[in-house]
Parts: structure tokens; C-alpha cells; sequence
């Protein structure tokens, strides 16, 4: 990976915006590549060249990126990648230098300070953003809506969650959105951010759905985007409009 | 079983007699009725009058369980061509009815079957074992698949292992996924199969210690603690079998992928229990063409169709890889029914690339899902409202048609029943 002089658009057209993919062997049960290839494809329909780093957790995360994607996981793998991370160091360099980072479910929990392991015991994470999670009473599986805080001007969330952690935020970060249907952290919020860190337990491919969060990542790194050609938007339009509906259908 | 012809298996008591009669009844009224294949309603009924009805139905015949994520149907086909050739009647839930209800049909419908092949849905094994005593429990492959529906599979893989650390039973398990390996490796008596595992991606994390796994060729180890893949007796080598006598020879199926030439070999281990050597139970094998619809060949308005089932990642994995050559056309049809999974998530866990530069339609219930996905990778498609839709618009002779579970059934509901 090259190291850049500065994001946006100079002189000689905009240059590459760099995704790191954190440990998709650990970290990617539920589609989370959806998450790469949206961010990448809305990147380039914009004319915005990217590049794709794929990290393993045998290998070690590069501190140059710009946007991190840090995926869904099951209970052994969450916490050999904590570790990992913890060890490695590159993400927290990363983010301290003003990299994003985008992360759910497990890699949400990873994230913050704190999470549940195996047997519900405290394991700890990477502290990245101030929330505390631990194991609920319940699975929360379904559909989810919730509305982004309007601060971030992204347009109303729809994913699909299944995991049973319950997050508390402390006073360093905000709710990511407020739920209209589903779990989300447990106390009517869903997700959280700080900064340029954003975390959400919309699972897997949540990007897919939610292009307008999409674009808020991407532009924390190149700021103001161009509009994308519509007729780009239009399967994504009726897929959204599809599941809003079938979530009213059913609610 | 009819309702006129009780069951005449001695052991039964009155009530679990007309469990199954009843039962049996109302089975055959599915069928007529048109509603399925009638073998699951008729276990509920039974079930309902009589709770033990499966314990009662198991004993004192010689059952084998057949469980795993991918390939439980068509393995419990092989197994039982196999165990047919030593001439008596082998009881199956052959169409996939694979819950305590569709066990209780299987059995009760072959009162005087001494043997039993079953499959078993993966989270209801150690219940079902427990409940028949199986002789032999043979386990596949575990990977994601309806992840709403499922606990974690390393949950499951745990409860394998609790259950089969005091079963009585022989196991046939897959050395080549660390899971299975795993949930096997307290077992008392283990044939370990090298049946290869395409997927690797659900074993990335040791299951004994969480640490990170080893993998060379198809060998696996822990770098921190002992976990390892075990020494195996029956070895899928390519195109070949290896018996534990290191004796090789071609499987030479008629169906189709790796995938089927590993559940070949499980099966081979299995009969081998019952004393069924590798040349008659391989030529029984040789005998299957089509499971449960799967890999049939339809003609639809003059096109032929093969259908291929593809349940999860791991699955489609596999049914990318046997689809014959551009140009054929491919039709992909998912669904997100309960028996499906409501989350269509594991859509971005398969790689789609491979279909560009062919016609491909897209149908079933989340189509848009599907359409959104292969948009990302770049795979040019047609969304069309069915099957017989896409053969219009395909105007092609032949057609590659892949489908999750409910989608699938959809299409052999249309296209009709073959076998």
C-alpha cells in the first residue's frame, strides 16, 4: 500500500481512497464483504479510484488506510481477533491518526472497551469508542429500522441483526440511530459514533442497504461526494423499498 | 403403511399402534390432497398422541444417523443403496423430512425394516441419537446456514461433542473440517474420513482453544494446543476412494461435484460397518442419478433443465463449480421462507464473479436481493417472474437452474415431481 499525500480532489483528479478489510477469516459471518464491495463500488461510480487491502489476523494491519470495515464474528473468533488487534496495534494507530472505521456486531463490541466472551465473561476491546457491551437475556433476530441521528444527515436505516449483546454508551459516544423496530443495543438506541468511528449491529452487508451510510464514510474521508448517475440507484431504491415494506407488513 | 394394515411390529404398544395408524392416515390424506409428500404430517399426529413414539418406532432395529450442514440427503440415498444390497428392507426419510416428526414417518411407513439410514437436522442430532440409539452417527461438514434459525455452529459443534462423548455408537465423521473433528473427538469408536472440505471458511479458530488453525494442503493442526487432524482409514483422493486396506479405485458416479464424491466415501465407511464391501456398495452408489429432485434433468417448453439445490455459502460453493460451460444459461432462484433462513445476508459470502459472460436470470421471492448482489459483482442478469419465464426469454436448449430450499420446491412444484 502506497503512502498517500492527503485525500480529495488535487490537481491531477482525485486520489485512490484505501479500504482495509480487518480479518475476514475471523470477522465475516454474515456477508460482511457486502460492506467492501459497496463502499468500493460507490467510491468508483463516482470516479474515485480505490484500493483493497484483505488483512488476515495472521497478518499485520497496515496503519496507512483510510476507511477500516471490521465484520461479524461468533464468540471464539471475537475474542482471538480482540487479541489479535490488541497485539497488533495498527487499527487503534490508524484511528488515532484519523482513519474510519466502520464496524459490526462482534467487531462493533470489539471496538469499545468492553464485551462478553464464551461464558459471558468481560473480555476487553480495543477502546476505540466508548461503549460496553455484554450478553442479554435474549437473541434479538430480525429486521431492524432505526433512524440515524439527523446530525449525520443519512437517510432511515434497514438491516437485519441477530446477536445477543447488549451495548451501554458512555459520554464519548453518541447513538449511531434510534430504533423503530428491532433490538439494537438493547435501550432503544442502535449503534454508536464518535469521531470518525461508527458502529452498528445491523449485521453483515449492512452498507447494502443503507448507501446513505455508505456515503457518510466515504465522505469523512474525501468530503463533499458528486451525485451518483440514478440509474446506479435504482435496484438498491426498490430493494429498500422492499424490505421497508415487508417490515410494516409484518409490524 | 396404510390406515387398513397396522403396523405388525410386535413391540409396539396399543397406543403408539394407533399413533401410527392415525398418523399414517393422515400422511396418505396429505399426499392425496396434493399438500407435500405427506411424510411429515402424519409424524406430527403420531407424535402428538404418543410422545416416545420415536423411541418406541427405533427399537430393535439397526439405525444410522446422517447429519452435517450440506449433503445429508444425498448421503442417507447412498447410504441406503448400499445397505439395500444386503437384501433386506432399509427404512429412510429419503425426501429430507429431517426433524423427529419426518423420523417417526420414515419408520413407522417401513414397520418391518430392521435397518434404518435417517437423516437428521444438525441441531436436533444429539436429541435424535438419544432417542433411536443409532448404531452409527455419521457426520458431514458443518458450516453457516440459516444463522437466524441456528445457534452459533461452534455451539453446535459443542453439543455434537457433548453427546457423542457418551453415546454408545459408531461414528463416521469428516476429518478434513476441524468442527466435525472436534465435536467427534471424544467419541469411543471413530472411522476418521478424509472427505475434503471446500469451505474453510467457519474453522479459521481452533474449536478446543480459540487460537489460530494451521492449514497445509488438507492437513490442519493448533499452534497451541494439541488439536490436530486425526489419522484417517478411508481417503476421498481426487476422483478415487482409498480403503483403509489402502486399496483404490474411481468412484465413477452419476452425480455430479466433489461434493458428491465425498459423501460417496462417508457412505462407503458406513456400509463398511454393515459388512458391505467397497465394490457392491460403490455400484449401488453408481446407481443413484438424482436426490430429492436434485440434479434432475426436466424439459420445460423444450428447454432442459438440471436443478441444482444450493442451501448456504458453502453449498453454492459447490454448485458454481459443477455448472457445465458458458453459454448455457443460468437461472438463480432464492427465497427467505422460515425453512430458508429470514436473512438473506449470506448472499455477499458467495462469489458470483464466475458467472459473468453468460446469460443469467434472476427469480424467487428476494430476487431484488439477489439482483443487488450479483449488480456488486459485476454479473450482468435478467430479472424474470419464474422458471418458464426465463426458458422463454432464454431461448436455449439446455438451462442450469440453482435454488435455495423453498425456491427450489417451488420449482419442482412446477416443473413436477420426478422421483
Amino acid at each position: 500500500m502506497e503512502q498517500g499525500t492527503g485525500r480529495g480532489y488535487g490537481p491531477g483528479g482525485p486520489s485512490a481512497i484505501r479500504l482495509v478489510w480487518i480479518y475476514p477469516d475471523l470477522l465475516s459471518t454474515y456477508g460482511d464483504r457486502g460492506n467492501l464491495l459497496v463502499l468500493a463500488r460507490r467510491a468508483r461510480l463516482r470516479g474515485i479510484p480505490v484500493e483493497i487491502a484483505e488483512v488476515n489476523s495472521d497478518q499485520h494491519v497496515p496503519v496507512e488506510g483510510d476507511i477500516y470495515l471490521m465484520g461479524g464474528g461468533e464468540d471464539l473468533p471475537q475474542v482471538l481477533a480482540a487479541r489479535r488487534l490488541q497485539a497488533s496495534g495498527g487499527l487503534s494507530a490508524a484511528v488515532s491518526r484519523g482513519a474510519v472505521l466502520f464496524a459490526v456486531c462482534a467487531g462493533y463490541q470489539i471496538a469499545g472497551t468492553e464485551f462478553g466472551g464464551p461464558e459471558g465473561e468481560p473480555v476487553p476491546g480495543l477502546g476505540l469508542l466508548d461503549i460496553r457491551s455484554s450478553r442479554g437475556e435474549r437473541r434479538g433476530v430480525g429486521e431492524i429500522i432505526a433512524d440515524v441521528d439527523p446530525v449525520l444527515g443519512a437517510q432511515r436505516l434497514t438491516g437485519f441483526e441477530n446477536h445477543q449483546g447488549r451495548t451501554q454508551r458512555g459520554p464519548g459516544a453518541k447513538p449511531l440511530a434510534t430504533v423503530v423496530t428491532g433490538t439494537g443495543n438493547g435501550d432503544g438506541t442502535e449503534g454508536a459514533y464518535a469521531g470518525r468511528v461508527a458502529g452498528t449491529y445491523l449485521h453483515g452487508p449492512a452498507l447494502v442497504r443503507n448507501p446513505g451510510l455508505a456515503d457518510l464514510l466515504l465522505s469523512w474521508v474525501v468530503g463533499t461526494l458528486p451525485p451518483i448517475d440514478p440509474e446506479h440507484e435504482e435496484l438498491v431504491a426498490t430493494l429498500r423499498n422492499e424490505r421497508l415494506a415487508a417490515v410494516r407488513a409484518t409490524s | 403403511m396404510s390406515a387398513s394394515s397396522p403396523p405388525s411390529r410386535s413391540g409396539l404398544p396399543l397406543r403408539a399402534r394407533l399413533a401410527t395408524t392415525v398418523g399414517g392416515a393422515a400422511g396418505r390424506a396429505s399426499r392425496l390432497a396434493g399438500r407435500g409428500d405427506g411424510s411429515v404430517i402424519g409424524g406430527v399426529i403420531g407424535l402428538r398422541l404418543k410422545p416416545d413414539l420415536l423411541s418406541l418406532l427405533a427399537r430393535g432395529r439397526q439405525i444410522v444417523l446422517v447429519t452435517g450442514t450440506n449433503g445429508k440427503t444425498t448421503t442417507t440415498r447412498l447410504i441406503s443403496a448400499a445397505l439395500g444390497t444386503l437384501g433386506q428392507q432399509v427404512a429412510s426419510n429419503a425426501f429430507g423430512a429431517n426433524m423427529e416428526a419426518g423420523l417417526v414417518a420414515a419408520l413407522a411407513r417401513a414397520p418391518d425394516a430392521t435397518m434404518a439410514v435417517l437423516e437428521v437436522d444438525e441441531k436436533y442430532m444429539p436429541a435424535m441419537l438419544e432417542a433411536t440409539q443409532a448404531r452409527v452417527v455419521t457426520l458431514l461438514n458443518l458450516s453457516r446456514d440459516q444463522m437466524d434459525r441456528a445457534a452459533e455452529i461452534w455451539l453446535l459443534a459443542r453439543r455434537w461433542r457433548a453427546a457423542l462423548a457418551t453415546a454408545d455408537c459408531r461414528v463416521i465423521a469428516n476429518a478434513d473440517d476441524p468442527l466435525v473433528a472436534w465435536a467427534a473427538g471424544q467419541a469411543r469408536n471413530v472411522t476418521w474420513v478424509a472427505a475434503g472440505q471446500r469451505w474453510h471458511d467457519d474453522s479459521w479458530c481452533c474449536p478446543n482453544c480459540g487460537s489460530h488453525l494451521r492449514r497445509d494442503g488438507g492437513d490442519w493442526h493448533c499452534g497451541e494446543c494439541p488439536n490436530r487432524r486425526p489419522p484417517v482409514s478411508w481417503v476421498l483422493a481426487g476422483d478415487e476412494v482409498i480403503d483403509p486396506a489402502g486399496g483404490s479405485r474411481p468412484l465413477d458416479l452419476v452425480l455430479p461435484g466433489r461434493a458428491n464424491k465425498s459423501n460417496a466415501v462417508v457412505a462407503l465407511a458406513v456400509a463398511d460397518v454393515f459388512g458391505v464391501g467397497v465394490t457392491p456398495a460403490l455400484a449401488a452408489a453408481r446407481q443413484v442419478r438424482s436426490v430429492a429432485g436434485r440434479y434432475t434433468h426436466v424439459q420445460r417448453r423444450g428447454c432442459e433443465l438440471r436443478l441444482l439445490l444450493a442451501k448456504n455459502p458453502a453449498g453454492w460453493l459447490e454448485a458454481l463449480d459443477i455448472l457445465v460451460p458458458a453459454p448455457v444459461p443460468v437461472m438463480l432462484a432464492v427465497n427467505a421462507q422460515v425453512p430458508d433462513g429470514r436473512d438473506t445476508s449470506w448472499l455477499w459470502d458467495v462469489d458470483y464473479r464466475r458467472l459473468r459472460g453468460r446469460p443469467v436470470f434472476v427469480a424467487g421471492e428476494r430476487r431484488t436481493d439477489l439482483a443487488v448482489r450479483l449488480e456488486a459483482d459485476e454479473v450482468a442478469f435478467r430479472v424474470v417472474a419464474d422458471v418458464d419465464d426465463a426458458v422463454t426469454q432464454a431461448h436455449s436448449p439446455a438451462m442450469e437452474v440453482i435454488a435455495n430450499y423453498t425456491a427450489f420446491q417451488q420449482i419442482r412444484a412446477l416443473t413436477g415431481r420426478t422421483d
